[in-house]
């Protein structure tokens, strides 16, 4: 099975580790077998261990250890944050976000809509096991 | 006194005499009638009859004054507590004021979950982020001094009714009490019922599930 997703000049990856957990970089140089030179748009420019860094499918079109500004246009036209978010992983992502910070007012919420969802589906069934019968 | 000067160690340079003129008490003496002015001795006291064998120092009462309950950030009136201990554990109330004694006032409403109007300790208590508009509440009447116990009154027992459990008062709740939860949770029923589902929130009781971590849970 080949390898898709690249360490390269351009890839974005996400953070797995650390301070910086759970946001999203640019690998802008590599900085020997075990490190990268990692830059975001509101962080400052810091080197990361590659094991603290998941790949994604993302890849911007940028040159090495490009200025701020020019990352920051590169990552807009190819539009990274809109790729990330209808991504299935960054779907993931954010819907265990939006569960993390629920109120206990908002889960009992949830739980009446999931109980009144399950009672509409085993009415349909019935209705359907009813016409086949 | 001048420092005296010395010829060598021990040896002072002036004699008894210039000593006595240098110190002046001639002038003392003849001031007060050739003898020198002997103060008086304050009335020896009586001799305790009683003398502790160890010199313990008498205890002082102490000054200090304890503060006032601070409430917690999180609780402002209307907030919706989670109880978390006593009879009614895990019932969702309204925090309505925090009383003189550092407890909390709390209601049911009593008709939504059957906690009438109580006092609650904020550390049995978990605070939502889940507020009601309590605007409109009066909660001036009630106070410590409300729900303090009655007292019983102590009538003489003969032998045969000694046994007589009958005849002890039954505790019956007054019926100003009851027409104060009333008018109290009429108001509060009005704000609770302008949320959806925040009746059916407040008549349920919290508890923990299969897999709910409470240390990561936001409340």
């Amino acid at each position: 099975m080949p390898f898709k997703r690249f360490v390269e000049i351009g890839r974005v990856a996400l953070v797995n580790y650390g301070k910086d957990y759970g946001r999203l970089v640019v690998i802008v140089d590599v900085v020997d077998q075990n490190r990268a030179l990692v830059d975001a748009p509101d962080m400052v420019r810091c080197q990361m261990n590659f094991k603290r860094l998941s790949l994604t499918d993302i890849k911007i079109d940028i040159k090495r250890v490009p200025k701020k500004s020019t990352l920051i246009k590169a990552m807009e036209e190819a539009d990274v944050k809109g790729k990330w978010e209808n991504s299935s992983w960054g779907k993931k992502l954010i819907v265990q976000k939006r569960r993390a910070a629920l109120n206990d007012f908002d889960r009992f919420k949830v739980m009446l809509a999931k109980i009144k969802r399950g009672g509409a589906v085993r009415q349909e069934l019935a209705k359907l096991k009813k016409a086949t019968a | 006194m001048a420092s005296t000067s010395k010829l060598s160690r021990g040896i002072k340079k002036a004699s008894r005499s210039h000593m006595y003129h240098r110190r002046g008490l001639w002038a003392i003496k003849a001031k007060h009638g050739g003898s020198f002015p002997k103060a008086e001795k304050p009335a020896a006291a009586a001799e305790p009859k009683f003398y502790p064998a160890d010199d313990v120092k008498p205890r002082k009462p102490s000054t200090r004054k304890p503060n006032p309950t601070k409430l917690r950030s999180t609780i402002t009136p209307g907030t919706v507590l989670i109880l978390l201990a006593g009879r009614f554990m895990g019932k969702r109330v309204v925090f309505l004021k925090q009383l003189k004694s550092g407890l909390l006032l709390v209601t049911g409403p009593f008709k939504v979950n059957g906690v009438p109007v109580r006092r609650v300790n904020q550390t049995y208590v978990i605070a939502t982020s889940t507020k009601v508009d309590i605007s409109g509440v009066n909660v001036e009447k009630f106070d410590d001094k409300y729900f303090a116990r009655e007292k019983k009154k102590k009538s003489k027992k003969t032998e045969g009714e000694l046994f007589d459990t009958e005849k002890e008062a039954t505790k019956d709740l007054p019926q100003f009490k009851k027409d104060d939860q009333k008018t109290l949770d009429a108001e509060l029923l009005k704000a609770i019922e302008a949320v959806p589902d925040l009746k059916t929130y407040l008549g349920a009781r919290f508890s923990l599930r299969d897999g709910d971590k409470p240390h990561e849970m936001v409340f």
